[in-house]
């Protein structure tokens, strides 16, 4: 009897699978290690914070993923997580070299990664010529040595969300615009039992979005245009934090000192405060759920709240808001999908039905998503519109660095007007916040 | 005289040959060496290579993504310059020192109770480990809402009962704030304590406490010269695991304060946090996370000479 061993047996099986496969059959595809073309199928897995907007993760999760899928033939992981574990996850994915092939990330994180992202320049370039180019911003952050590292996807920011009633009972039809306007309407709301409620407390989002703008406003900024020579203590920035305990203590809720990103939210849907900065999820909900929040006349509390900037200083008035962006990671072996992906969700008429589904929360990383007639919808929406025009990031006037990111971490801004309404000196904690930033940029 | 040569004994035809692995492990030395293997391959994987890495890093300007450069003691030489990392060793020492007494004290007391005949006693012992058992995220959380600024169910109660007239500002305060997150840990500690006593106490023989109340000695005498020295050792077992745990505690103030307000609640874990996930700056986080060894070695140390002493005796 001839004995076919496993190579002969494999040889001849090969041979015959030839007419199947013009790879060279079984023992080619055996030797590539890959299954053939026609049973194989591309997988990416993207990461993304859980939306404030939970419509737009359903639409995501349950519409234009699958739909994707069909349209690129491939296998698309869809995975929402807590905004605060992204960067853990970031970090364990690059130390491994193994994880989601594209992550999400906010303000200026691309930069601190930037050496393990893929170069996705291509895809921008296609996106940005069709979309009327990308908000300085985005570039500012999504570009590394002359090369994008993500693609920007959109941006988020904070707007003064407030309640038209109890401004106009204590004289205020208009909203209050420079920060003397603000102390005096403060001073009567809080009188009213309707204080101001800002967080003075370690959070990601609502903290840095007040209280880096209110120090631009001001005039004050962390270091010159060179993103080096601090200079933070100034009398511009003194006199910022003696205007904040002020304001503090006459005019706003005294437990901000505690609240995360969800507080805020909390308490004026519960109708304790009667103005916070925050991003347009306390419309949403309220206008999700007209008969659950009221006002105290028992109307949709939706139909009482309205959005405006905050305060203007001797500088002018200013915003953070922050770009989102897509990381191709560098260690992904798929990312040629990534990127096709990418570049098939940001055509037009995909990208318009999320956009439209955030109903003006955030705005579009390109100019295009301006006209777009979401922001006709609903006029108490259309301010985010204009967002990125007023916008400022990080580590301003230098760029948003490393350092810049690590001055966030580490609450230095945020916790120089927290340590001064608890009684430091403003001069002090100015000083403090000064040579905390001395030694971030050394 | 004839001799018979005696032939040398030959192998029993039905025993089979010994290979020499057989032969090996019939050395108990080598034999101890490969049941000891798995052990050893466990503790260099989870805890000598982690803490080998972590010294490495700290050593470097390690980035995330980015290897790094051997730097020598500069990141040890930055953390003893910064403000915040002082803030979180004090924080780090208070709260521990705090809590374990606490939780030492409590725990003892539960601990006697429920060494006691009642009914529902077995209903009673598992109900009590519920804070130990519930993950400290989801728990924290609770408490969280319970320390909540404007619908602290606390403040409520008291406000209620007339003890308060203006709400309390647990978190936002800088040292309610450090209380706040004791008395969680309090909260959350205190059930190991109390199980792990019981089980020490329940160890001691009745017939010592019988022997001393036959002498007239009183419930208070009875615990001061009987039970608290046959309990003394498991105790310090007990304290020294607690405080390697309290020292190194993160996720109860990460979910409650961030470390905030304005570092208040800052310790050595959430900062190392802070820097090596929020920055990138993983030589930097891990150089905190290494300043508690020293801290924590000697600790150990001290304890473990303690415990040799009071068992000798």
């Amino acid at each position: 009897m001839v004995r076919i061993d496993r190579r002969r047996l494999l040889k001849l099986s090969g041979a015959g699978a030839v007419a199947a496969s013009a790879g060279g059959g079984l023992a080619a595809i055996l030797a590539s290690g890959r299954a053939p073309a026609y049973a194989q199928t591309t997988s990416i897995h993207w990461v993304r914070w859980s939306d404030f907007v939970p419509a737009s993760d359903k639409l995501l999760r349950e519409k234009i993923v699958p739909e994707g899928e069909k349209v690129l033939g491939m296998k698309i992981r869809f995975e929402t997580i807590n905004a605060n574990d992204i960067q853990a996850r970031v970090t364990s994915a690059i130390q491994s070299g193994n994880g989601p092939d594209i992550i999400m990330a906010l303000n200026n994180w691309p930069q601190l990664y930037a050496t393990s992202l893929a170069d996705v320049s291509d895809v921008t370039d296609e996106i940005g010529k069709a979309h009327g180019g990308y908000y300085d911003m985005c570039k500012a952050v999504g570009i590394y040595q002359g090369k994008w590292i993500g693609v920007p996807w959109a941006i988020g920011g904070g707007l003064v969300a407030y309640r038209k009633s109890w401004l106009a009972e204590v004289g205020y039809e208009k909203f209050p615009v420079t920060w003397d306007q603000w102390h005096d309407a403060g001073k009567k709301l809080k009188a009213n039992g309707h204080p101001i409620g800002q967080t003075l407390g370690h959070t990601f989002g609502d903290a840095p979005g007040f209280w880096y703008p209110y120090l631009w406003s001001w005039g004050g900024k962390e270091v010159e245009a060179d993103g080096k020579t601090v200079v933070l203590n100034t009398k511009e920035t003194v006199e910022s934090v003696k205007f904040a305990i002020a304001l503090w203590n006459d005019c706003c809720d005294p437990g901000g000192l505690a609240w995360d990103d969800s507080s805020n939210n909390r308490a004026f849907l519960a109708g304790t405060i009667s103005l916070t900065n925050n991003g347009a999820s306390i419309y949403l909900e309220a206008k999700k759920k007209p008969d659950s929040y009221l006002t105290e006349s028992g109307k949709p509390m939706k139909d009482d709240i309205s959005h405006a900037p905050i305060g203007t200083g001797a500088a002018g008035h200013f915003a953070l808001p922050g770009p989102f962006i897509d990381m191709v990671m560098g260690y992904s072996k798929n990312q040629k999908a990534a990127k096709d992906f990418l570049r098939w969700i940001h055509t037009k008429p995909v990208f318009e039905e999320w956009f439209t589904s955030q109903q003006g929360y955030t705005d579009g990383a390109t100019r295009y998503w301006e006209e777009d007639p979401v922001w006709d919808i609903d006029p108490v929406l259309k301010p985010f519109r204009d967002l990125p025009n007023s916008g400022r990031l990080m580590g301003y006037a230098g760029p948003p660095s490393q350092q810049a990111a690590e001055v966030q971490t580490k609450y230095i801004i945020v916790d120089m007007y927290a340590k001064a309404v608890q009684g430091m000196k403003p001069e002090d904690s100015v000083k403090w916040a000064h040579e905390e930033l001395v030694k971030v940029y050394a | 005289m004839t001799f018979t040569t005696l032939a040398a004994p030959t192998a029993y035809a039905g025993t089979p040959r010994r290979g020499p692995v057989t032969r090996l492990l019939e050395d108990e030395r080598w034999l101890a060496m490969l049941l000891l293997l798995p052990t050893l391959a466990l503790l260099g994987l989870f805890i000598a290579y982690p803490f080998v890495e972590g010294v490495r890093l700290s050593v470097t300007d390690a980035k995330v993504g980015v290897p790094g450069q051997f730097v020598g003691l500069q990141n040890f030489e930055r953390i003893w310059n910064d403000d915040i990392f002082h803030v979180a060793v004090w924080n780090t020492c208070v709260y521990t020192a705090v809590a374990t007494v606490f939780k030492l004290a409590l725990g003892l007391w539960l601990a006697l109770l429920l060494n006691h005949h009642f009914k529902g006693k077995a209903f009673t012992r598992a109900f009590i480990l519920l804070p130990f058992i519930i993950p400290t995220v989801l728990s924290t959380l609770a408490w969280k809402w319970m320390f909540d600024p404007t619908f602290s169910v606390i403040n409520w109660m008291l406000f209620r009962l007339g003890v308060i007239h203006s709400r309390i500002n647990w978190l936002g305060d800088p040292h309610l704030a450090l209380i706040s997150v004791i008395i969680v840990n309090v909260w959350r500690g205190v059930p190991f304590y109390a199980i792990a006593l019981l089980a020490g106490l329940q160890t001691i023989s009745p017939e010592l406490h019988e022997a001393a109340a036959i002498d007239g000695a009183r419930a208070w005498q009875r615990f001061r010269h009987v039970t608290w020295p046959l309990l003394l050792p498991v105790t310090l077992v007990i304290v020294l695991f607690s405080v390697i745990q309290t020292f190194a505690d993160f996720q109860l103030v990460y979910v409650l304060t961030g470390g905030g307000p304005a570092n208040a609640t800052q310790l050595f874990a959430t900062y190392a946090y802070q820097l090596g996930i929020g920055t990138g700056l993983l030589s930097q986080g891990a150089t905190i996370s290494l300043a508690v060894f020293p801290v924590l070695l000697l600790v150990v140390i001290v304890q473990l000479l303690y415990i040799r002493q009071v068992e000798t005796h």
